[in-house]
């Protein structure tokens, strides 16, 4: 059973940029929304920079998909927080952002992650798989999880040390496992390494996985946990225009054929309702 | 201001539809609840394009973001006729405005399968036929030879007495000449533009970006081109015309209006925005009132010198 998603107000509204501050190696956005309800973790907004995006050029025309980094506050004042990686146009003009201007959101949006129980009924745990900026909806999910008294195990990756500083922020002091591909710390490798020792080490029956990272993490992530017959859930990402299913464009192929659109039958998934995590890679 | 309009016998609340497949009221219910049909952006919806066989689409990629607009090669995915009418359709026709649903298929007699079928269902105000595919039997696109448009709607005139538009592609010397073609074939109005054949280059491998190869641009980029030809379209025919292409707000929308168009539609810009076609609706009395006019009525009477 899917879990209940919040919906977004109808439209786009302009939020307060409260704060935007480098985060090692990534940017952490705060906005505040006075108008929108309390996000699932999992779900997304569409940001775009001001109200005319297109005030000085041509691009970037499209509203950007992020995932929620963490909340606080209560509906009518509630604070919004992302990572974002500055990797194009659109990010490099929210990038743009100081507090106090302003900044246009749609959603929340998309399907949010299921608790463990609901996805595996007498589940005994969870397994949170993050790599890069795919790091962001696993804390949100994280401090979920822990409120509601679901033992958590925390996996983390990335590229090298400088891209890790929003662990600090986005997990505190909780206790994450973390893998660095260029070995700076922790273990050297990918974070699936930390995982395959979970799944092939310990009895993983009743363990439920949550993985959200770049598309060959979340591939592979899915092919070992369906080796392992664990379940999981899968936060992707595609291009997208809208964020609420009117443009069909994010298209991730179905494990029964056709394709379903990551906007409203997504961003989470479960592993075995795809057949791919990597639409559109070579 | 009154914005009320007639558009081919259908009275409407006022001139702002949506372009077929730019939004899809079941999807955005999903996101939106009820608030969505409190305030709904259109006073017409034009329903994605329905084929005879379900479709899943085409391969990612799909989009790509391009300088003031966007190219897209979705491909046309959709539950098929039965699964059209026994599943979204009922839902459809229960909205607060009129439906026109869009229908496409390779030869007349799927066509007219499609329109027979979707003129059965009470609640159906008109049909847009997408003629921007293969003829099956000539191998010719239809909606690119005045020949093929009129022979289509001479063979689907006789078989509904709901309004038939015709949904006209920018991708042709001549659309002015397709539109008189499908107005002496018995269509009651024209909708223009369709996408422009457009391509993007993968920025990472040497390949297309769209996993079909290319696709069609929309969005402002395109809105130059969309307004020439609404504009001499509208001076070659008698029927009405729906006016699209990049409209983002009143004053775009009065643009093409002045060209010619009885009502416009809103596309690209409802990704952007999902309340765009409230925004337009809104700019749009706007507009006339700062431009003189009494009503929409004046101007859509207005011709361009």
């Amino acid at each position: 059973m899917p879990a209940e998603r919040p919906l977004a107000p109808f439209g786009r509204r302009s939020c307060n940029v409260a704060s935007f501050a480098d985060d090692g190696g990534y940017r952490l956005f705060t906005l505040i929304d006075d108008e929108g309800p309390v996000p699932a973790p999992g779900q997304f907004y569409m940001l775009t920079e001001g109200p005319d995006w297109l005030a000085t050029s041509g691009r970037p025309f499209l509203p950007r998909a992020i995932s929620v980094a963490r909340t606080s506050g209560d509906p009518g004042n509630l604070r919004l927080e992302f990572l974002i990686d500055v990797i194009g146009p659109g990010t490099a003009r929210l990038n743009e952002l100081k507090g106090g201007d302003r900044c246009m959101i749609a959603g929340p949006f998309g399907r949010p992650f299921s608790l463990p129980n609901a996805i595996l009924p007498g589940s005994v745990g969870a397994v949170l798989v993050g790599g890069g900026i795919g790091i962001a909806p696993m804390a949100v999910l994280r401090r979920h999880l822990v409120s509601r008294g679901v033992p958590t195990r925390t996996l983390l990756g990335f590229r090298d040390r400088e891209h890790s500083g929003a662990v600090d922020t986005l997990f505190g002091c909780e206790e994450t496992r973390l893998a660095f591909e260029d070995g700076s710390s922790g273990h050297r490798g990918y974070v699936t390494d930390l995982l395959s020792v979970i799944l092939e080490g310990d009895d993983p029956s009743g363990a439920v996985v949550y993985a959200c990272g770049p598309p060959a993490m979340l591939e592979a992530v899915r092919k070992m946990c369906s080796h392992h017959s664990v379940p999981v859930e899968l936060a992707l990402e595609s291009p997208m225009a809208c964020g609420f299913g009117a443009c069909f464009g994010c298209a991730v192929p179905r494990a029964e054929g056709g394709y379903l659109r990551l906007c409203v039958d997504g961003p989470v998934v479960r592993g075995d309702e795809i057949s791919t995590a990597m639409a559109g890679e070579v | 201001m009154d914005l009320r309009t007639d558009f081919c016998g259908i009275e409407l609340e006022g001139p702002v539809l949506n372009g077929s497949g730019t939004f899809d009221v079941l999807a955005a219910r999903r996101a939106f609840g009820p608030a969505l049909d409190r305030d709904f952006p259109f006073s017409a919806f034009v329903s994605k394009t329905i084929t005879v066989a379900p479709r899943a689409g085409n391969p990612p990629h799909r989009l790509w973001e391009a300088p003031s607009g966007m190219i897209n090669s979705i491909g046309l995915p959709n539950p098929g006729l039965d699964g059209f009418v026994e599943g979204d359709l009922l839902e459809l026709v229960k909205l607060p405005v009129p439906l026109i649903v869009s229908v496409m298929a390779d030869s007349a007699e799927q066509f007219a399968i499609l329109v027979e079928s979707v003129a059965a269902v009470s609640g159906v105000a008109g049909i847009e036929l997408n003629v921007s595919c293969p003829n099956v039997h000539s191998g010719l696109i239809v909606g690119e030879q005045p020949s093929e448009t009129e022979a289509l709607m001479k063979a689907l005139r006789p078989l509904t007495s709901l309004p038939l538009i015709v949904k006209l592609t920018p991708n042709v010397a001549g659309p002015e000449s397709v539109a008189k073609a499908a107005e002496s074939g018995g269509a009651d109005g024209v909708s223009l533009i369709n996408t422009v054949k457009a391509a993007a280059i993968d920025p990472n491998q040497v390949r297309p970006w769209l996993g079909a190869g290319a696709g069609g641009l929309s969005g402002p980029a395109v809105r130059p081109i969309a307004l020439a030809q609404v504009r001499a379209v509208a001076a070659a025919v008698d029927i009405p015309v729906v006016g699209m292409g990049g409209i983002v707000d009143g004053e775009s929308a009065l643009d093409f209006i002045l060209a010619g168009a009885q009502v416009v539609a809103v596309g690209t810009e409802s990704f952007r925005d999902p309340a765009a076609g409230n925004a337009v609706h809104r700019g749009l009395s706007a507009a006339l009132e700062q431009r003189g006019f009494a009503s929409l009525a004046e101007a859509q009477a207005s011709t361009l010198t």
